[in-house]
């Protein structure tokens, strides 16, 4: 199916605006929304994975260390990785 | 040092399923409690799960057309019906499996709702749809108030709670009633699973989910949600509250299995005191020492009848012999 | 074979969606139309209909579960009147918004305020503009084809819309007439399984009922327009097949006795069988009175009524609802705007009859000829027979 340019016209939208494109919400990139950024300090993480739990975007994922880092694409800055993890190796700096 | 940690074992979170079935990109406040959530719930729900979802926060977010956010198969239709959607699709996919018109596989239908859109002007729906037994969950994200229409007040806020329609002034306290007892109402239409749980508490929410899709009839999970933007607390302590609220008595984790109770999240004797959990939030900052006492007064009564229920409850299979 | 069979119009029409075979029911009884979910529900509980039958706690839950149902595939029904329809009216414009075929039976029966349980067509006048494709049935026979025919229509892949059958209150939903009942095979062989554009299940994932902002809402709303007008190819298509098989035939609009009439009236539903009978008793006192018989409502059938009014001088248009505080009744307003642009338009008067389940007599019928046929009407629209 090719790709449809937006706006679409009457005749393109999808019967009933329908939608079959699953997580296509990940065209929408909410980092432009955060004010601050999380930073992470790999000596003192401890590879538990909170952050990746705890976060509302799902945007944390693991490398292939075991560390964790949050995608700057999507993270809004909320800040709760760095309350959440407890060995203090998040910081939130100003973005 | 924070308060209760739940039983988990540390490294736990990395045992859970990594597939994202609620992708970012969403447009949820940051940290929004319910988002996060929901996207525990998907986790624990797996592929084979159809969601309606009520009008909401968590629908308008999630699906401007042309994007979603949702992996899972999801269909909304308004804001009070949820349930009934949900209770639709549950006999559609009975009958064609019975039919051979589709797979012959399980496929859990899990309708879910804001306290909006479940507590208030979804009751109908809900009641009905677990009064006639349908093959469903029905879970409830809880932020006790209208948050998606700017913070009014619901059957689901709190004492005290300054909303938009009934807020704190010099003649009024805010809310004035304490929430309905959604668990217990559930408990009383005899649903085989009702259990109270919060996002800040994960895996007993996600054991809670995996338990209640086991069930072969109803089950109803009521999930408190905290709201930053409209309890009026910082974003970051959006887990932090929820555990608060938890550990103060406000909202305890239990589960009702075939009507014995059972508290999930073992409580100390002695509660955190609850101006702990209403100073962080800008809601409760304008209630006097008094007021509190009344917010507390009515907290314990509802803890107290958990405590009751779980001393003395028995089984329904049991009651039923005679 | 069809066989001839005398039942109550109501339990007829249960019989007839039983015979389409749905898979889910979702109904809630309200009066004139009970005995449509009452009488399904007997046959699902003999065993002779495969289906689920969510005996629901509210209209409103009703169409939301057929709604539901509807989106992850399945054939459904419901059946309403009146409030019913009103409590439901919030997921009424949905329905087709999501493009999702609903087959729904209005057994029509005049809005609350005053309550009133009997018949007008009040209560469908509410929902004429919400999207639904919707014909008006004048008797038993043909509340039963359409009935069947609407299964076709609606889930037909070219339309994909609800269809709404109306069908008097009382005067239809509670009388018995004798009627051709289509057996089991031949619906089998005109009515094929429904084969779903999408539907909500894992093995293809779609989300349905999504957000549509200010950038997206007016195409959306005109490709529905546009759907439901288009439907009117399909309907014209079904209803050859239908004649083909059965030898009953169906037309957007069916005269009697209108080709050569001095005064023509137009009528929907079964007043127009009363009608008939005054325009019968008429012309044999040499009165040249002849009936339009509109049966297809939405889409509006303008080409068809702009055809059959050609060469008409004098129509008189019943409505069996009033559109308060409006320029005229519903359905005479939309004749008037259709015939709007023809010079050679007839005299248009409208009355208003039957309204709350007013007896609607032949002499009312011959009255109202004769008196659009002395002068022209005073006003835009008349209450018919209003004591005082």
């Amino acid at each position: 199916m090719t790709e449809k340019k937006w706006p679409e016209t009457w005749q393109n939208v999808n019967p009933g605006l329908m939608i079959f494109k699953p997580a296509s919400s990940r065209s929408y990139l909410t980092g432009g929304w955060r004010a601050q950024k999380p930073v992470y300090d790999n000596t003192k993480c401890i590879k538990c994975g909170v952050c990746y739990l705890f976060c509302p975007e799902a945007c944390i994922t693991e490398d292939a260390e075991g560390f964790f880092t949050a995608d700057l694409n999507y993270c809004k800055g909320c800040g709760i990785c760095y309350h959440e993890c407890w060995p203090r190796a998040i910081k939130m700096v100003e973005d | 040092m924070k308060g209760i940690i739940e039983n988990f074992d540390l490294f736990a979170p990395k045992l859970v399923d990594k597939e994202e079935y609620y992708s970012s990109g969403h447009r949820a406040c940051q940290g929004c409690g319910e988002a996060l959530a929901i996207r525990l719930m998907a986790k624990a729900l797996g592929k084979d799960t159809v969601v309606t979802n009520a009008t909401g926060c968590m629908e308008v977010t999630a699906t401007p057309y042309p994007t979603t956010a949702w992996k899972l198969p999801w269909v909304h239709v308004a804001f009070p019906n949820s349930a009934s959607v949900g209770a639709g699709v549950e006999s559609a996919l009975k009958v064609l499996r019975r039919k051979g018109k589709i797979a012959d596989r399980d496929v859990k239908v899990v309708s879910i709702g804001g306290d909006g859109g479940s507590f208030d002007i979804g009751f109908q729906a809900i009641s009905g749809a677990m009064e006639r037994g349908h093959n469903m969950i029905y879970i409830v994200y809880d932020n006790e108030a209208y948050m998606n229409t700017g913070i009014q007040r619901s059957g689901g806020t709190p004492f005290g709670a300054s909303t938009t329609t009934r807020p704190a002034g010099k003649e009024s306290v805010g809310n004035t009633t304490w929430k309905k007892n959604m668990a217990e109402i559930m408990v009383a239409h005899r649903v085989p699973y009702v259990a109270t749980a919060c996002h800040s508490y994960p895996f007993d929410f996600m054991n809670k989910v995996k338990k209640a899709r086991k069930v072969n009839g109803p089950a109803f999970i009521h999930c408190l949600a905290v709201c930053p933007t409209g309890w009026r607390c910082p974003s970051d302590v959006c887990i932090k509250m929820g555990r608060l609220a938890v550990e103060t008595g406000v909202f305890p984790l239990y589960e009702v299995e075939d009507g014995k109770y059972k508290m999930t999240i073992e409580m100390p004797k002695k509660l955190r005191p609850i101006e702990d959990y209403l100073k962080p939030q800008g809601r409760f900052r304008h209630l006097k020492p008094a007021e509190i006492e009344i917010f507390k007064g009515m907290a314990m009564l509802e803890y107290n009848k958990v405590l009751e229920r779980i001393k003395h409850s028995k089984s329904w299979s049991e009651m039923m012999k005679s | 074979m069809s066989k001839r069979i005398g039942m109550e119009i109501a339990m007829a029409a249960a019989e007839a969606v039983a015979l389409c075979r749905p898979d889910v029911i979702a109904a809630y009884p309200i009066t004139p139309n009970t005995h449509i979910p009452e009488h399904l529900a007997e046959i699902v509980a003999d065993g002779h209909l495969d289906c689920e039958y969510i005996a629901v706690e509210s209209e409103h839950s009703a169409l939301s579960a057929c709604t539901g149902a509807s989106a992850a595939g399945a054939r459904v029904f419901t059946a309403t009147s009146s409030q019913g329809l009103l409590y439901m009216y919030e997921i009424v414009p949905i329905v087709p918004s999501m493009r999702l075929p609903v087959i729904m039976c209005l057994g029509n029966r005049a809005i609350s305020g005053p309550i009133n349980i009997w018949n007008d067509h009040s209560d469908y006048m509410c929902v004429r503009d919400l999207g639904w494709i919707s014909m008006f049935a004048s008797n038993g026979q043909e509340t039963i084809d359409m009935c069947i025919q609407a299964f076709k229509i609606g889930e037909h892949a070219d339309v994909m819309l609800p269809v709404l059958v109306n069908l008097d209150g009382f005067q239809l939903t509670h009388v018995v007439e004798a009627m051709m009942m289509p057996d089991q095979e031949e619906v089998d062989k005109f009515l094929p399984p429904r084969k779903p554009f999408a539907a909500i299940h894992p093995d293809n994932v779609v989300s349905m009922g999504t957000l549509g902002l200010p950038d997206i809402y007016n195409e959306a709303k005109k490709a529905n327009d546009e759907a439901l007008i288009n439907s009117k190819k399909v309907i014209l298509e079904v209803w050859k097949e239908w004649e083909k098989m059965f030898g009953r035939k169906y037309e957007p609009i069916m005269s009697y006795k209108a080709k050569d009439a001095d005064v023509v009236m137009l009528t929907m539903g079964s007043m127009g069988e009363t009608a008939q009978v005054a325009i019968d008793e008429l012309r044999k006192e040499g009165f040249k009175a002849g009936l339009l018989d509109l049966k297809l409502y939405r889409p509006f059938p303008a080409d068809e009524l702009k055809k059959a009014l050609k060469g008409v001088k004098n129509l008189i248009v019943i409505d069996r609802a009033v559109m308060s505080g409006g320029a005229a009744a519903p359905v005479c307003a939309e004749v008037k705007s259709v015939m709007y642009d023809d010079p050679n338009r007839p005299v248009i008067t409208n009355d208003i009859i039957g309204l709350g389940g007013r007896d609607v007599r032949v002499e009312d019928f011959k009255k109202i000829f004769k008196k659009a046929a002395a002068a022209k009407p005073e006003r835009a629209y008349e209450i018919y027979g209003v004591r005082g």
